[in-house]
Parts: C-alpha cells; sequence; structure tokens
C-alpha cells in the first residue's frame, strides 16, 4: 500500500490516509507540537521534569520536549530533567530501568531514580499484599497513589515548574470511560491536557503533549526513530479495571474507526464544567491541605500514601 | 500458504497455516485486534492492507504498554 503523500510503502493507515516512515514521523511530531503550543504546555522559562519509566510513550516524550526545546532556542542545560520512580515489581521494572539510563545518558538528560523501597519501606510486591488484606485495594491502587505521590515530591525538590508525562490518547479515553462508568466527576475533572487542580502551591502542574496521539501511533514512532525498547509487561497489569477498559475501547476502534478521538473530544468539550465543578469542591472549599505526617497536599489530616505506609508498617 | 509468525508479547514462534491474502486476513485468523500490534515483514512495519506471500516471516510486536 502506498503513502497517500510520496510514492514510498505506507508503515500505517489512518483515518485521513496512509503514510510512509518519513511522511508518519513529520505527522506524529507536528501533532505533538501542536498539542504543546495549542494548550501552552510548555512556558520559555520553565524547569521542566519527564517522568519516565523507559517504555515507549516516556522515551518518545522525553526526546520530543528535548527537541521542541532545541526548535525554539529554549536552552536545555538546567532546564530539562528527568524522574523515574521503581516500584520494586520484580522482573520487570528493572529491565525497563536498564534501556532509560542508558536513553538518558545519550540524550544528555539527567536522571534521579527514586524507589517505592527506599521512600516508603517495602516494594510493591512486598507492600501490595499487605495493604490488600487490610483495604483489598488492587496493586494498580496502591501503585498509582504512591507514584503520584513521589513523582509531585520529588519534583518539587527538583525545584521544576513542570512534570510532562507520556499519557497518550489511549491512556486518556480509557480513563475518561472509567470515570464514566463509576460516576466520578470528581477525578475527571482532573484529566486533560493539563492534569491535576490547576496551579496550588503544594502541587506540580502535569502536562501531556502525547495527548492526540494513539499508542499505535507512539508505538510506531519509538520503532521507526530505533529507540530501544524491550517489550516488558507489569505482571499486575491484567489485574486492573483499566486493562478490560482497554480491550473495550480496542474493541470498538477496530470496527468503528476514531472512537477514542470521539470520546476524548467530547470530554474536552465537558471539561470546563468539570473543573469549575472540581475546583469548587477542593480549592475553593479549602479541602487541599498539608499531611500532618508528611506535609505532602491531601484531601483529609493523613494522606493516601501515609495511611498505606502505616497499615504496612503495623503488619 | 505457511506464515512463520513471531509473537513478542507471547515470546512465541510458530509456522502456521495460512488461508488468506492479506496481513488482516492473517491477525483475524490468529484472533488478534489489529489495534493492539504493530506487523513487521524484513525489518520493515507494513500495514493491514499488505500481501503476504508463502513462507513469509511475520513479527508481531505489542502495541500495549506494559504497566
Amino acid at each position: 500500500m502506498q503513502c497517500t503523500k510520496c510514492s514510498n510503502n505506507a508503515v500505517i493507515n489512518l483515518q485521513h490516509g496512509n503514510l510512509c516512515k518519513h511522511h508518519f514521523i513529520d505527522y506524529f511530531e507536528e501533532k505533538v507540537f501542536k498539542t504543546i503550543n495549542k494548550y501552552q504546555l510548555i512556558g520559555r522559562n520553565e524547569k521542566l521534569c519527564v517522568a519516565v519509566s523507559g517504555g515507549k510513550d516516556s522515551l518518545t516524550v522525553l526526546y520530543l520536549t528535548k527537541k521542541y526545546l532545541e526548535k525554539n532556542n529554549i536552552p536545555v542545560d538546567d532546564n530539562l530533567v528527568a524522574l523515574a520512580v521503581d516500584e520494586g515489581i520484580d522482573n520487570y521494572r528493572e529491565h525497563t530501568l536498564v534501556d532509560l539510563k542508558k536513553f538518558c545518558s545519550e540524550h544528555a538528560v539527567p536522571l534521579t531514580i527514586v524507589s517505592f523501597e527506599q521512600e516508603l519501606g517495602k516494594t510493591l510486591d512486598k507492600a501490595y499484599p499487605i495493604v490488600n488484606k487490610d483495604t483489598n485495594k488492587r496493586p494498580c491502587n496502591v501503585c498509582g497513589v504512591w507514584r503520584r505521590y513521589l513523582l509531585n515530591k520529588h519534583a518539587k525538590k527538583l525545584g521544576v515548574d513542570k512534570v510532562i508525562t507520556g499519557h497518550n490518547l489511549d491512556d486518556e479515553a480509557q480513563a475518561i470511560v472509567m470515570n464514566m462508568f463509576k460516576a466520578n466527576t470528581t477525578l475527571a475533572g482532573r484529566l486533560g491536557p493539563i492534569s491535576g487542580l490547576g496551579e496550588h502551591d503544594l502541587f506540580v502542574q502535569r502536562v501531556k503533549p502525547l495527548y492526540f496521539c494513539a499508542e499505535k501511533e507512539v508505538r510506531l514512532y519509538a520503532l521507526l526513530k530505533n529507540f530501544q525498547i524491550k517489550f516488558s509487561e507489569c505482571p499486575y497489569s491484567k489485574e486492573g479495571y483499566r486493562h478490560h477498559i482497554q480491550e473495550m475501547l480496542n474493541d470498538f476502534e477496530h470496527k468503528y474507526k476514531g472512537t477514542k478521538q470521539g470520546i476524548v473530544n467530547s470530554f474536552l468539550a465537558m471539561l470546563p464544567l468539570l473543573q469549575d465543578q472540581e475546583k469548587q469542591q477542593t480549592i475553593g472549599a479549602n479541602k487541599i491541605q498539608q499531611c500532618s505526617k508528611c506535609q505532602e497536599a491531601s484531601n483529609k489530616d493523613v494522606c493516601n500514601a501515609c495511611l498505606m505506609k502505616e497499615t504496612i508498617q503495623n503488619a | 500458504m505457511y506464515i512463520e509468525v513471531c509473537n513478542e508479547r507471547e515470546q512465541t514462534n510458530h509456522k502456521i497455516e495460512f488461508t488468506g491474502t492479506k496481513v488482516k486476513d492473517l491477525l483475524h485468523q490468529l484472533k488478534i485486534n489489529p489495534e493492539s500490534v504493530l506487523v513487521v515483514r524484513n525489518n520493515e512495519v507494513i500495514t493491514e492492507e499488505e500481501t503476504l506471500q508463502d513462507n513469509d516471516k511475520i513479527e508481531l510486536l505489542s502495541v500495549i504498554s506494559g504497566g
């Protein structure tokens, strides 16, 4: 099959046509840079931290953030760092961290790695069964709370203005549907290209340049750019609710092209209303306070990360 | 015709009898959603509309993130 724009062989079939390697890379990079500009995800004088894992999404967003800065004559040195969280998942994270260290070294981006074990006393593998026994929480619930906690805490320590994440179109469509199925409009109001609660002293804003890039496009871009990524799968991923939503949306996307994009576009039209409601319920109502244990942000006296830590320590 | 299929996610390599003509037919036969894989032949990514030949060696790369 030929590229719609030239006579080369196509590598992907998109809704608006087929693209060869060269035209796909141009299309993909342009889409990411347009997202950054449209939503003002990166400012000229901001210090940036890319949240990385060593997977396709985080390496792609790190590479393109650096490319964006260079393209716009924004100094990269001292303004771009990478931050990884080692959850302590045996036979999984150690492999992606090897690729990550090599990538950051090759692209001259300083990398900080923090771990659940160092910061919270136990690896996820050891902590999850204890927390689950008391609270019935799934591994992804435990991991999600601690990852967000450590990213925010260490982003503040690094003195950055924004945390850049590799969330893609599929991640966002899944999160939107998950929140809708669970009627969780509070969490829905924190989604979008700029996630979180907006500007707040206790939070570093998180932004998503790959917001409109399908997961398949990100994998293709990483492959065509020869990023060294070995396939590895989190042993807990199939236990999560997200996995079922992911399969459902992929089925729909296959049968009805544009489903995921449609979900995200509809959501963006509603997002201002959800954000207003969320702000009234949290910041406006002074619900955000400092955790009495760790001084990080919390909507109650002790934050969820510290509550889980206590459960483990008392076990 | 016969196609050799190397599946990255399953970490398997099998030679299978294929009765269709295109990549999309192969994925249908293997019950794999095209949204979840990239298909590579001779180190080149090919689309679902590409026609397969006897004894082609195909790699199925997983699109879905590990975590």
